[in-house]
């Protein structure tokens, strides 16, 4: 089997999906692309699935904040060929108001908790998911305080006021 | 798994019951709950819950300049912290493009590797405790106390380390240090054959670990493990040979993987990657003897935090000091993953800049969190002992699980 590198995949995806993805980028050797929520289940099945690609193991899924832009919340999956050892990189970006997004667990298992953990943070519904809860927050908690709105520290905190340091 | 009916708690008919495992046991070494529907001792269904100790290091990491995330990252796997401190420094040197010049890269295999004993050596340990073998662990925290003090002799730090800069390393080793590694690489090899020898071929640990919690490669790959608990499954995927950083192309090694998956491979491959980690500090200690001696940081002023007597008495470093302190470096805005081999697995920094003085966004590609979401599926139909054992052969810590 012939070696993949970038340029074959780009072609390979382009030949696929044509104007569904983005123009690619290749920050540090990794080929990087963005595509739509109606694309990205066909994406990523294709790259796992195709005989040439073998993107079988998904390294990654986080989410990113960009409250200035129009779609605001991005997801971003890290998925690496062990066949070929080259990685891709996906991004899809939802509207902050209704961050909806297929499930990828239903190809890959180790999806689950990665989204139960951008859930948590950033509010990103996956729909099809088989048990999206907070994984590492508490269940109470109302806000997704990864999201940039959210400062590190809450401001009404009543225990580090500076004149307990002398300041 | 099991076709278990499952009945409310008030059901007459039920006779399972709840067992709740953790989060503070003492079989479970780490803040770990489980809770478990048992029929008898046999596990019918568990669910996992972590967070306990959570700390928002993702959080905390956009509001820090580049240099002040390594203390972060030292709690992350705090068994192995110099792998990840590393893993932060060449992150944000890939990011920055800085070349570290090959002595540097050796110095840090030799302190990666040594930490990946000190690892291994934990888990190996533990797991001999868990099947009811004291004596072992006793042998093994010998010289993991060992390794401490080459630490100690480098940074001066024993379990969060701290070790290096972005760039290189803050000082060189001294001679003590080295003859410290040396004395390590004598002396360890006899106490680790002898552990050797009350494990492998003993009749009791065999059966007591072969067969349990056995994986095959297909589901280990859908889970996204990595690590040794996927080489024992059969993969040989390790990210040092796949993405060699820090020069590990250099080094001859041989990557171990066993055939079944169950908690004995587990236990093998960890105690043959030891045999190897100990291959490569070898062939670091000579090939640093090639090297210009006293090259410990890559020439880059403008990235590398100064020395601090260089700080009051040169004027350049006063200004480097002053700009990476106050995070007026200029950094290209873009994104990177870098991955290293951990303890456990793939540890992955993906990291966002936008040019300003902390990262947009730096998220941990975790190898605990994500070994651990089997551990509940896997543990339905086992055995309560056998899944405790198998716990401590995933060896998930539990600061890298919850970040």
């Amino acid at each position: 089997m012939e070696k993949l590198t970038n340029p074959s995949l780009i072609q390979k995806l382009t030949a696929r999906f044509a104007d569904q993805i983005s123009v690619p980028a290749e920050p540090y050797g990794l080929l990087t692309f963005e595509t739509g929520k109606d694309t990205i289940t066909e994406v990523l099945k294709f790259l796992k699935e195709d005989k040439d690609l073998q993107f079988n193991y998904l390294t990654d899924i986080t989410g990113i904040h960009y409250p200035e832009k129009e779609l605001a919340i991005g997801v971003i999956y890290h998925l690496h060929s062990l066949r070929h050892n080259i990685r891709v990189r996906i991004k899809v970006f939802l509207p902050a108001d209704k961050p909806v997004i297929p499930t990828a667990s239903n190809l890959w298992k180790g999806a689950n908790w990665m989204e139960r953990e951008t859930y948590d943070f950033f509010g990103i519904q996956f729909e099809g998911h088989p048990d999206l809860r907070r994984i590492l927050n508490v269940d109470e908690m109302t806000v997704f305080p990864m999201r940039r709105e959210y400062p590190l520290e809450d401001p009404n905190r009543v225990d580090k006021k500076d004149y307990f340091f002398g300041r | 798994m099991m076709n278990h009916p499952v009945f409310t708690d008030n059901d007459p008919q039920k006779e399972t019951h709840t067992l709740n495992l953790g989060p503070t046991h003492p079989a479970t070494h780490g803040v770990f709950q489980n809770v478990l529907e048992m029929d008898g001792e046999r596990i019918v269904s568990g669910v996992s819950t972590i967070g306990y100790i959570h700390r928002a290091f993702e959080k905390i990491a956009e509001h820090r300049p580049f240099y002040q995330i390594t203390p972060l990252t030292d709690r992350l796997n705090y068994c192995s912290s110099p792998i990840n401190n590393m893993g932060w420094h060449m992150t944000v040197e890939k990011l920055l493009d800085i070349q570290t010049p090959k002595r540097v890269d050796y110095m840090r295999v030799i302190i990666m590797e040594l930490a990946r004993i000190s690892d291994h050596l934990i888990c190996n340990g533990i797991l001999g405790v868990d099947t009811g073998a004291f004596t072992g662990f006793l042998y093994l925290m010998e010289e993991r106390e060992h390794i401490y003090e080459i630490y100690e002799e480098i940074c001066g730090a024993r379990l969060t380390t701290n070790i290096g800069r972005i760039g290189g390393f803050e000082r060189d080793f001294n001679d003590i240090a080295f003859a410290k590694i040396r004395k390590f690489l004598k002396n360890f090899p006899p106490i680790m054959k002898e552990f050797e020898a009350l494990f492998n071929r003993n009749r009791i640990f065999i059966e007591r670990t072969s067969g349990v919690a056995a994986v095959d490669p297909e589901t280990a790959l859908n889970y996204s493990w990595s690590g040794p608990i996927l080489r024992a499954t059969g993969v040989d995927y390790d990210v040092r040979v796949n993405e060699p950083y820090a020069s590990y192309q250099d080094f001859d090694f041989e990557i171990p993987v066993g055939t079944t998956g169950d908690v004995y491979d587990r236990f093998i491959v960890r105690n043959e990657e030891i045999w190897q980690s100990l291959r490569i500090i070898e062939q670091a200690l000579e090939k640093i003897e090639k090297e210009p001696k006293g090259v410990f940081h890559a020439e880059v002023p403008e990235f590398y935090l100064p020395a601090k007597e260089d700080v009051y008495n040169n004027m350049e470093a006063l200004i480097y000091h002053f700009k990476i302190v106050m995070g007026e470096i200029e950094t290209p805005k873009t994104e990177v993953y870098h991955a290293v081999e951990g303890g456990n697995g793939e540890l992955g920094f993906y990291l966002v800049n936008d040019g300003g003085r902390s990262p947009y966004r730096l998220h941990f590609r975790r190898p605990s969190f994500i070994n651990y979401q089997m551990y509940a599926p896997m543990s339905s139909g086992m055995l309560l002992s056998d899944a405790i054992i198998n716990m401590s052969s995933l060896n998930v810590i539990a600061g890298e699980l919850d970040a």
